[in-house]
């Protein structure tokens, strides 16, 4: 046998290999163009659309985008989901191949509005006869920048104290008479806060880092600016520093390290069943109309209610945050007349209801049908669509620097809840980083001509 | 024959072009780009402005930008020994001539197969001073934990701790330089008489000593662009910017504040640490690196 193969004329693998190569790349270039292929026109217009939503709130704007498609044989709207699409769409609007309508976070607007990202909406908003006036002003004007409108609300919020009524109850308080101002506030939270004889915490009434995201309002509820709408950066103001020294009042009472370790525990943990607020572990929080959502996901048995945050002060009552996602049109979309033909759709009341009713939150519009509040299953509606009338509304300043000045905020605010820094000095020294910031920012507007 | 030379220089570019074109495309240009770019006033969404140094010297002046770099220098003096020291004693250990080898040495490679995501998460339900699982472990033996991950002084080595998961492929490297050291050196070495300590400090250490260099060149450029674990664990460099490092910053401003220039002056910086860094690793190892055969 052996000499038999020795004998066999040795086959050059060359002459194999190259086809074999050739054929390989042929057939893998072949099927990527079969998979990557549009599909058959149907001739319909395409419009791109992108979403940060998943799960249930997705579903919502998918019913909506379906509904539309059904009422018109003109144009279609394709819905993508997609993660981290601030950057996404930073990334495909410099490449220039943007969507056609994106779904931005409403503090985002001004900093793509500054770098021309997104267009201005007026004329095509003039001519669909969609106005201010419909609106709830503390929404529309979030994407109304120098006098120009670059976004249309889609889903609005506002927050409210959400409290364990089961917890008022075991302390013999009305469950019926939530606090109404803040002294009350952190009275009922001592009172529901439990600790160990070493000091460990194992319950709080409230702690104001949880969940953490609305760190920069703590000074506008105490009448605070974060700027004077100017120039200046007022982050250190005296109602500032007033608020955040009530923030850390809570470290001090606590103790800072068993306040943040024991609100470590809870870091990611709010779309599950191990958030504080559900399994009993705080008493008290600010959660916006969403948390119901949530809380009857996870845990329905929770005997809860919401009411309106307490008043810091005399005159600052019902303070709330206005939350808002909204729809653009990216500067380069292909489609900007029929993606707006669909803003158009989804800003109708019609429209918008089935969208907010569906993602179980209000309508940003001031006409409310019947029907929205009596369907609507969150039993504390009435309250958060009145919320978003309150003078008391808060929300985020409109300058393109705000990302950055919210990360300096929320440091600060670390600082002062782990006590490293005074409010004062915390607060001073954001002053110092973001005024220089604020300034070059506005020097860079003007050298562009948009000032 | 020089018409044969010229054909086959032609030939090998032509075969070569699909690097050259890579390379050029995706590595040169974006490199000589970044370049530029920081040398301007860039958001990406709008054409690049020149502005000279400017960003170089506002990075200067920018205290979040020393903090990260500063954090970022500690983790690596911290990380980088530690787990060079612990990649050799793991390869060592699994150099022996034990039964089921092959079964530890899986043991120890498999969690540097982890994602780093994944690792992350995992980590973060470990160190929880709260609810994580090594404090109360610690409890056990009357060591009462410190809060691993929202302490500033703890936020750091707790990365550190959790950098040495990943020393399985040094590990893998350090046991190939292991099997590669001549049997009849450490033979020569018993026969006059060397301890194990003297095997391995004059003979193990000096025969892997490429092996030594190697790593801690990718060491030194792996633990300065820590990125991944603390963005994913720390948000915003929680507690208090100890855990806010370089890259993170370097991300923000390119891709959250809209600073591309800033971004690329950043990345040049970081670029030329690097190369100073490995420059000197390569100089300071000629007296302590020794070559087989040289």
């Amino acid at each position: 046998m052996k000499a038999l193969f020795a004998q066999t004329p040795r086959v050059d693998r060359s002459a194999f290999t190259i086809p074999v190569l050739a054929a390989a790349v042929l057939f893998t270039w072949y099927e990527s163009e079969q998979l990557t292929k549009a599909p058959p026109g149907d001739g319909k217009v395409h419009v791109k659309y992108w979403e940060k939503w998943t799960a249930f709130e997705f579903d919502a704007m998918k019913h909506v985008v379906d509904e539309f498609n059904k009422s018109q044989d003109k144009i279609v709207v394709d819905i993508l989901s997609v993660s981290g699409i601030e950057n996404k769409t930073l990334m495909a609007v410099s490449g220039g191949v943007p969507p056609d309508v994106v779904g931005l976070y409403g503090p985002n607007v001004t900093q793509y509005a500054d770098d021309h990202a997104v267009i201005p909406l007026d004329d095509m908003c003039k001519e669909a006869g969609i106005k201010r006036d419909d609106y709830i002003e503390a929404y529309w004007d979030i994407s109304v920048i120098r006098g120009h409108i670059y976004g249309l609300p889609s889903t609005p919020a506002t927050t409210a104290l959400h409290y364990n009524r089961g917890i008022m109850k075991e302390l013999g308080l009305d469950p019926n008479k939530p606090p109404a101002t803040l002294k009350e506030m952190d009275h009922v939270a001592d009172l529901m806060t439990k600790r160990e004889k070493d000091g460990h915490v194992i319950r709080t009434g409230f702690m104001p880092g949880e969940p953490g995201w609305w760190n920069w309002a703590w000074g506008p509820f105490f009448g605070g600016k974060l700027w004077d709408g100017k120039d200046k950066i007022t982050i250190n103001s005296p109602e500032n520093i007033e608020a955040y020294e009530w923030v850390q009042s809570y470290s001090k009472k606590l103790g800072a390290n068993a306040l943040s370790s024991f609100q470590a525990g809870f870091n990611n943990m709010f779309s599950s069943p191990q958030n504080p607020f559900m399994t009993g572990q705080n008493g008290m929080e600010i959660q916006g109309v969403w948390m119901y959502n949530f809380i009857t996901k996870f845990n329905p048995e929770l005997d809860w209610a919401a009411a309106p945050f307490p008043a810091a002060k005399p005159g600052m009552e019902e303070p709330t945050v206005i939350d808002l996602d909204v729809l653009c049109i990216p500067t380069g979309a292909k489609h900007p007349k029929e993606a707006f033909e669909f803003l158009k759709y989804v800003e109708s009341q019609k429209g918008l209801e089935m969208l907010c009713l569906g993602q179980k939150k209000i309508t940003p519009l001031k006409k409310v049908s019947a029907g929205f509040i009596e369907n609507h299953p969150n039993p504390f509606i009435k309250l958060f669509i009145k919320l978003a009338y309150s003078k008391n509304a808060v929300s985020t300043p409109k300058i393109g620097i705000w990302a950055q000045y919210l990360d300096e905020i929320n440091n600060a605010c670390s600082e002062i809840t782990l006590m490293s820094k005074t409010p004062k000095k915390a607060l001073d020294d954001v002053k110092d980083r973001m005024q220089p910031m604020m300034d070059k920012y506005l020097e860079r507007l003007k050298v562009r001509g948009e000032l | 024959m020089k018409r044969m030379t010229t054909r086959e220089a032609f030939a090998g570019y032509i075969f070569a072009s699909p690097w050259i074109l890579g390379f050029a495309i995706f590595l040169a240009y974006p490199l000589l780009a970044s370049m530029y770019f920081s040398l301007c006033d860039y958001s990406v969404l709008k054409a690049p402005v020149f502005v000279g140094i400017d960003n170089y010297k506002l990075l200067m002046g920018d205290d979040l930008f020393w903090t990260a770099l500063k954090n970022t220098l500690l983790y690596a003096v911290l990380a980088l020994p530690a787990s060079m020291a612990t990649g050799i004693i793991l390869a060592m250990l699994l150099n022996a001539k034990v039964k089921g080898m092959a079964v530890y040495r899986t043991f120890f490679f498999i969690p540097s197969l982890v994602p780093q995501v994944s690792l992350a998460i995992l980590w973060r339900w470990v160190l929880d001073g709260e609810h994580g699982v090594l404090n109360p472990v610690l409890k056990n033996f009357g060591i009462t934990g410190p809060n691993w991950l929202n302490d500033p002084v703890w936020s750091k080595p707790s990365l550190v701790l959790m950098a040495m998961w990943g020393v399985g492929n040094a590990m893998l490297i350090y046991l190939a330089g292991l099997q590669d050291v001549p049997t009849q050196l450490i033979e020569a070495a018993d026969l006059d008489g060397a301890n194990s300590w003297q095997k391995t400090r004059n003979v193990t250490i000096p025969m892997i000593s490429p092996v030594i260099l190697f790593n801690l060149i990718m060491g030194i450029i792996g633990t300065l662009q820590v990125f991944t674990v603390p963005y994913i664990m720390f948000p915003n460099g929680a507690p208090a910017h100890s855990t806010y490092f370089y890259t993170e910053y370097l991300y923000d401003n390119a891709f959250r504040y809209h600073k591309m220039g800033y971004a690329s002056a950043m990345g040049w910086i970081m670029f030329l640490m690097i190369l100073g860094l490995t420059f000197f690793s390569l100089r300071m190892s000629e007296k302590h690196v020794h070559y087989q055969g040289s």
